[in-house]
């Protein structure tokens, strides 16, 4: 066991699979010589050369696109997108290729790559850099999305991820990269499409992921400073999802906040909350809601920005709303 | 026979190889019917509604098509765009599984999952057409990528259209490609058009091999309705490829005879350009030079005709006989790898 950060479990788990098997290989822009815009490469180039650690021109679609070929000719390509702003430019390689080619030639060819990628404001970046267009991919069927919160997770999540033969989104945060916690020696790939209640409660359901998971988990321990026991789901696969986990605790808490840090309007959050009305309807004291970004493009200043974005006191407003909506 | 031009910034054209013996002459011209019978009757399927979706023919690109692929080793990779039926056929595929595949039965090259535009075969290396303009070069570039990464001597062909060119997604494969020296021959077929949009009202440099200049890969143009000089222009790029490890640019010309697909009347065409075609029909003029060689004369011809006729109409009626596939398979080829969570619900099945 030891602690680290989220960061070095990517970076550790990288190179622990690039030693297990010579097919795994790393792409993408400024993760060789730069040793990536996040550093989650760092190291990887002096001790793999440049063939297992290719930079490559900025041209999003082509080299996830390359990517792609390469994983149809058995190759486990992990591919960097520098943020997932940028994977806008690769969108129609990975929606109409990656997530199609398993299906459309008749299960003749899969395609076992993943592309890892950060979402996340709060960076004071602006409005084409702090997005969370995740959902982009989790409507997509043929590709996985993977959202870890922790660095044991993302450890575990990577490596199930670079394992699998289908192609892998591979959510992670701005936000998160520094953060630390335990990452278990000898840790197994983690099952993909398995959701996790990180946080046992009984008067209602905190439904998050990646970054929200641990705003989720601020403002569950402000609720219990209330008397409000709250329970967290951490969804950690956005597709497949893993809707039995959020039903089967909704069903005991009755009622349920989502926290989102995409947009609300049709997000990743009115699907959580379609879904526990069609799986936990007579157990429901009170509607689901749904605390997410505000719709705007996001700006660059400090206050406009702090104002839009989900917080640990706008979801324990939320959730206060909720629980006494019940009426218990 | 037609010339290549060809433009080498490092290296001098090569010298033409030998007129191939006359059996090849003849098996090239009985695949340039193949192909052309099989569009026809592919054509008049779906008029018969036995065909759905788009459907694009080779109808003028039977030379450049049977060229390029006597260019290819059997172990070297093939992606195309969407009008791919005689590549197919001419990789060697059973014409009644390419049928099979318009069809959409499960007999297909792709199952049925694919239709015309889709078609994918492990066993030839075709590794797929694919329906996204310019979407199949970054994957053939990164299939090249990986020949390198695993010391292969294999060759991908990557076809494309003239109206491909002006799509950002070219520009991105050729430059990674040359960047990398990767192993990949890069097609344009030429058939002035796209849709209903010349070459010269879509692009700026309307001499389309000049592009590779730009990533400074080496390029010719051939005549596309010469089988031989195809063959040989491309025989010389893939070979090159094989040794050197180097990419090139290839365009073809030809003209294509009917519409974009075929619920297209072409009506941008002039009458003096549609009675033009006639003229340039290359299966035509290939039988008529094989008849001036003394190869094959116009009985001779005839009798292939009724050979690859009925070729043709075997595979329309393996093809109506076999089956569509089962609704019970329609979860099968979601994921390769099996993961709990997978919805397999129909539109009225409920969540829980
Ligand atoms: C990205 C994209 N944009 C538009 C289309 C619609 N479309 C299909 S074929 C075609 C013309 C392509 O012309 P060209 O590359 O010359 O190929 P050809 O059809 O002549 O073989 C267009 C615009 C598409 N399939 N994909
Ligand atoms: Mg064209």
């Amino acid at each position: 066991m030891a602690t680290m950060t989220y960061r070095q479990a990517l970076r550790d788990t990288l190179r622990d699979e690039m030693l297990r098997d010579e097919n795994v290989f790393v792409m993408g822009e400024e993760i060789g010589v730069f040793e990536g815009s996040y550093k989650i490469t760092e190291g990887l180039l002096k001790e793999f050369g440049p063939k297992r650690v290719r930079d490559t021109p900025i041209a999003e679609e082509g080299f996830v696109g390359a990517a792609i070929g390469a994983a149809m000719l058995g190759l486990r390509p992990v591919v960097e997108i520098m943020t997932i702003n940028f994977s806008l430019l690769a969108l129609d390689q990975i929606v109409n290729h990656a997530a199609k080619i398993y299906g459309m030639f008749g299960g003749q060819c899969s395609v076992p790559m993943v592309i890892r990628t950060p979402g996340g404001g709060g960076q004071q970046l602006g409005a084409t850099h702090s997005q969370n267009v995740e959902l982009f991919y989790s409507f997509i069927p043929g590709l996985k999305v993977l959202a870890p919160s922790t660095p044991a997770e993302a450890s575990s999540m990577l490596r199930a991820a670079i394992r699998d033969d289908d192609p892998v989104l591979f959510l992670e945060n701005l936000a998160l990269y520094n953060t630390r916690g335990e990452v278990p020696d000898d840790l197994e790939p983690a099952e993909i499409g398995r959701a996790a209640v990180t946080r046992p409660g009984t008067d209602v359901t905190i439904i998050a992921y990646s970054r929200m998971a641990h705003v989720a988990a601020e403002a569950a321990d402000k609720l219990a400073t209330d008397g409000i026991s709250a329970e967290i789901v951490d969804l950690r696969s956005l597709r497949p999802l893993d809707r039995e986990t959020v039903v089967e605790s909704v069903r005991r808490t009755g009622c349920a906040v989502v926290a989102e840090d995409d947009w609300l309007t049709y997000g990743i959050g009115a699907e959580i909350a379609a879904t526990i009305q069609e799986g936990a309807f007579d157990h429901l004291d009170a509607p689901v809601r749904r605390v997410a970004m505000a719709e705007v493009p996001l700006p660059y200043s400090k206050p406009l920005e702090l104002a839009a974005l989900p917080s640990a006191e706008s979801l324990v407003t939320a959730v206060r709303d909720t629980v006494r909506a019940t009426g218990r | 026979m037609g010339d290549t031009k060809t433009r080498t910034p490092a290296r001098r054209a090569k010298t033409r190889a030998a007129q191939p013996e006359p059996e090849t002459l003849v098996a090239y011209y009985r695949q340039m019917l193949l192909i052309r019978r099989f569009e026809e009757r592919a054509a008049r399927a779906y008029t018969e509604a036995k065909i759905g979706g788009y459907c694009h023919l080779n109808l003028g690109e039977e030379a450049t098509v049977t060229g390029l692929m006597a260019a290819l080793q059997p172990r070297d990779y093939l992606f195309t765009n969407y009008r791919e039926h005689g590549y197919a056929l001419a990789r060697g595929i059973d014409a009644r599984r390419v049928m099979a595949e318009l069809y959409g039965r499960s007999t297909g090259v792709s199952k049925g999952w694919g239709g015309s535009m889709h078609m994918f075969d492990l066993e030839s290396r075709l590794l797929g057409g694919y329906g996204i303009v310019g979407g199949q070069l970054p994957l053939a570039t990164g299939a090249a990528l990986a020949v390198n990464y695993k010391g292969g001597d294999e060759v991908v062909m990557c076809q494309m259209g003239d109206g491909t060119t002006n799509i950002g997604a070219f520009h991105e494969s050729l430059n990674m490609a040359a960047l990398w020296d990767l192993p990949i021959v890069f097609v344009v077929i030429n058939n002035g058009l796209g849709m209903g949009t010349t070459v010269e009202a879509s692009s700026a440099e309307p001499e389309l091999y000049r592009r590779a200049s730009a990533y400074r890969m080496e390029s010719a143009r051939v005549d596309g309705t010469d089988v031989v000089a195809v063959r040989d222009a491309a025989q010389a790029a893939v070979e090159r490829a094989r040794r050197e490890s180097k990419p090139f640019l290839l365009e073809t010309t030809s003209p294509r005879l009917r519409g974009h697909s075929v619920v297209d009347p072409a009506r941008y065409r002039t009458a003096e350009e549609k009675e033009a075609l006639k003229e340039a029909d290359p299966l035509a003029h290939f039988g008529l030079t094989l008849e001036e060689a003394g190869i094959l004369d116009a009985e001779a011809r005839t009798k292939l005709d009724a050979e690859v006729k009925a070729e043709v109409d075997d595979a329309a009626a393996f093809a109506d006989d076999s089956p569509h596939p089962d609704v019970s398979t329609l979860f099968d080829y979601t994921y390769a790898t099996p993961v709990r969570g997978v919805p397999r619900r129909l539109p009225a099945d409920p969540v829980f």
